[in-house]
């Protein structure tokens, strides 16, 4: 726990502070730039891209040791990686646009085929120089134990620039999320803005390859992004929603791993990120489960309290349970369904409302306002009072009923 | 190409087809129901499925193993259809916001348990090692006739194998209902057919063969073998019998091309040993996708072509 706490503060090691900083600002940068594609509906691109990486970074390091250079310069690496992810990029790009397959089948195929000639290349980067490639196998899963000041650097200044051009360009790629043909319309290149969009996930990939590994990178590009989407309905707020999900989640995740052995960085990371989707879907005011459900409680009530005062007033015996039970506890039922004379009021005010929406009807023709009734909007919400004094002016005085 | 073809590469040629297939059929139609990254879902969650398998049973043997990844494919699918209704989030972001965490959580089981007396580790499970399924004690073309010779054949020959077999026998038996309910859900439901226990049936079907081809190519080359035969086979006619039957056709080229190229290619290039094999089965399905696109009859949707001049 003291661990824990020390890592929490950056006291726990150099290596650790530095590996908590990077994710927590790699998580802020992917959250960031995955909210588009996710609210573009394609946020399994970023699965395509990241698996695409892998080539790249076989290839560069091949290259680099061919100069005579150290085939683990990371900038060599990142460079080489953005090459091949951009490739497949462009490649899922034209086999949806030219063939009839749809862009799920190119995503996959891109992904397998890429991800099948890294695997090829890392093979024979093995039985190439025995060695000294060891460490290229981590960026699989990502590893922190040789994070230098350098990997930090690349984190902090590619990861901003991500973040700022989303930023800068969040209205045309609002636009071409939710619209893309009326983004056409008004004259924007809606293939160029699909292309930095996926472009900048393909920068936080492969500037994140290294930390968290290119399967995992994926979660943190979609899952901040998937968790923002339920507490905004406003793209740029959900942009640093997002980021901050993805920020918090890389930091706690990275301070996570740090306090505790067996605990690998990325998938922690993964995990943390997961625990805020979840709590995110559950709690989230307004679009999260519990809230749902009690909108659907609240209105559920609504519905039976009408529906019980209509019988009243019509003098039906009422039969469903649930609405006696709700009628009684309002006090406006006794329990054996008489009503009480809070009851007959309640009842009579309904009524009267039915009554006054009826007249409603008549004078405004147009479905404007009328077309609010819904039975449970109360006529007041909808109407002034002096309209309401018009409508029971043409209703009439009440009159005594004969008979009963 | 005597006792040591019939050694060392006739085991791993043949697993590698039989893979390529197993997971080709169920992929042509998770293609033409664009579910195709269900695929890609499914490799993922194996590795969970595997590791608790592992952790539950204790040892590493083929019968809960495959019942841990198709459980896992059936918890991946079930977690993926809450998100998406309970969170009203499209099906692309759901699948990849379940599948990831499930493959960290297995990545972090993984490390957590002591495997290191068992063959399991990450990179194995990514990358499969078809090369290492070979069969030493054959003496040649004339082992395969010999009954106590056969039996000492890699027991994922015999997994694949009955694997691939039983896909073979679900895809004929029923061909014309998935046939119905892949191009037409609603008329299928009309028919009585039972579509949604289909398409859950397709999804563990791929899941049952995915988890076998595991074994030989790794969990993330499958994803090719699940689409890239069937896609290019896809381009190549507008039949549905014909477009398996080019699947197949392709998912067995690939192998074999893919498995000669990986350990023959480098020599041509007077280079020492081998690559993985596994990696150049997806390379080469790549290729043929590739040039499908290019060249195959049926690429263009229906009335682009003319327009485009392609």
């Amino acid at each position: 726990m003291n661990l824990f706490v020390d890592a929490l503060f950056l006291q726990a090691g150099y290596n650790a502070a530095l590996v908590a900083i990077g994710a927590g600002l790699l998580g802020f940068a992917a959250g960031a730039s995955g909210t588009f594609p996710f609210l573009r509906k394609r946020a399994l691109i970023a699965d395509a891209v990241a698996h695409a990486t892998l080539p790249g970074v076989g290839l560069a390091f091949v290259v680099m040791v061919g100069f005579g250079g150290d085939g683990r310069n990371l900038v060599g690496l990142i460079a080489g990686s953005a090459v091949t992810a951009w490739i497949g990029l462009l490649l899922i790009e034209w086999i949806s646009r030219r063939t009839r397959l749809a862009e799920d089948a190119a995503i996959g195929a891109v992904l397998g085929v890429f991800f099948g000639v890294g695997i090829v290349l890392l093979t024979v980067i093995q039985t190439m120089s025995a060695g000294r490639q060891a460490g290229l196998e981590s960026f699989l899963l990502g590893s922190t134990a040789g994070m230098l000041f350098q990997d930090a650097t690349v984190i902090a200044i590619g990861g901003s620039l991500a973040v700022l051009l989303t930023w800068l360009m969040r209205r045309p790629m609002t636009l071409v999320a939710f619209d893309s043909d009326y983004a056409a319309a008004l004259g924007y290149d809606v293939r160029r803005i699909d292309l930095l969009m996926m472009g900048l996930v393909m920068a936080v990939a492969v500037i994140g390859l290294k930390l968290v590994g290119l399967i995992l990178i994926v979660a943190m590009l979609i899952i901040p992004a998937v968790a923002a989407r339920f507490w905004t309905d406003r793209s740029t707020s959900m942009i640093w929603i997002a980021g901050g999900i993805g920020g918090a989640s890389g930091y706690l995740g990275a301070v996570l791993s740090a306090s505790a052995p067996a605990m690998p960085t990325g998938p922690i990371i993964v995990l943390v990120a997961a625990a805020i989707f979840m709590f995110s879907l559950l709690l989230a005011p307004d679009r999260g489960v519990l809230a749902a459900l009690f909108r659907h409680r609240g209105f559920q009530t609504r519905v039976h309290r009408r529906q019980g005062l209509l019988a009243l007033a019509a003098r039906h015996p009422i039969r469903e349970a649930y609405t006696l039970r709700l009628l009684a506890r309002e006090g406006l039922v006794r329990p054996d369904g008489v009503p009480t004379d809070a009851g007959r009021a309640q009842a009579a005010k309904v009524t009267r409302d039915e009554r006054r929406w009826d007249v409603a009807r008549e004078i405004y023709q147009d479905a404007g306002l009328t077309g609010r009734y819904d039975g449970l909007t109360p006529i007041e919400d909808v109407f002034t009072a002096d309209e309401i004094a018009e409508f029971d002016r043409q209703l009439g005085p009440p009159v005594t009923v004969r008979g009963d | 190409m005597g006792t040591e073809f019939v050694q060392l590469s006739l085991t791993p040629i043949l697993i590698g087809i039989l893979a390529a297939v197993a997971c080709a059929l169920p992929g042509n139609f998770l293609i033409l129901r664009r579910q195709a990254l269900i695929g890609d879902a499914i490799s993922h969650v194996v590795l969970p499925g595997i590791v608790v398998a592992f952790l539950l049973t204790g040892v590493i043997s083929a019968i809960p193993m495959l019942l841990g990844a198709a459980g896992a494919a059936l918890v991946a699918v079930g977690l993926i259809e809450v998100v998406k209704r309970l969170g009203g989030i499209e099906p692309g972001a759901a699948m990849g916001a379940v599948f990831t965490s499930m493959f960290a959580a297995g990545v972090l089981l993984l490390e957590q348990t002591d495997t290191s007396s068992v063959h399991l580790d990450v990179e194995h499970a990514l990358m499969g090692n078809l090369e290492s399924l070979v069969w030493l004690q054959a003496e040649g073309w004339h082992s395969l006739l010999d009954p106590g010779m056969l039996a000492t054949l890699p027991d994922e020959l015999t997994r694949i194998a009955t694997v691939c077999a039983f896909v073979v026998v679900l895809t004929v038996v029923f061909w014309r209902w998935l046939k119905i309910s892949t191009f037409d859900e609603g008329f299928a439901q009309a028919l009585g057919i039972p579509a949604a226990a289909l398409g859950l049936g397709l999804v563990v079907t791929a899941a049952i063969a995915a988890v076998a081809a595991f074994d030989a190519v790794g969990s993330i080359i499958v994803i090719a073998m699940f689409i890239c035969p069937p896609a290019a086979a896809r381009l190549m006619t507008n039949r549905l019998e014909r477009q398996v039957g080019w699947s197949v056709t392709f998912a067995t080229l690939s192998a074999v091309l893919g498995y000669i190229l990986a350990g023959y290619g480098p020599l041509w290039f007077g280079a020492q040993g081998a690559v993985s094999a596994a990696g150049m089965i997806a390379a080469v399905s790549g290729i043929i996708l590739g040039l499908a696109c290019l060249y195959g009859p049926h690429r263009a949707r229906v009335g682009v072509a003319r327009k485009e001049g392609a």
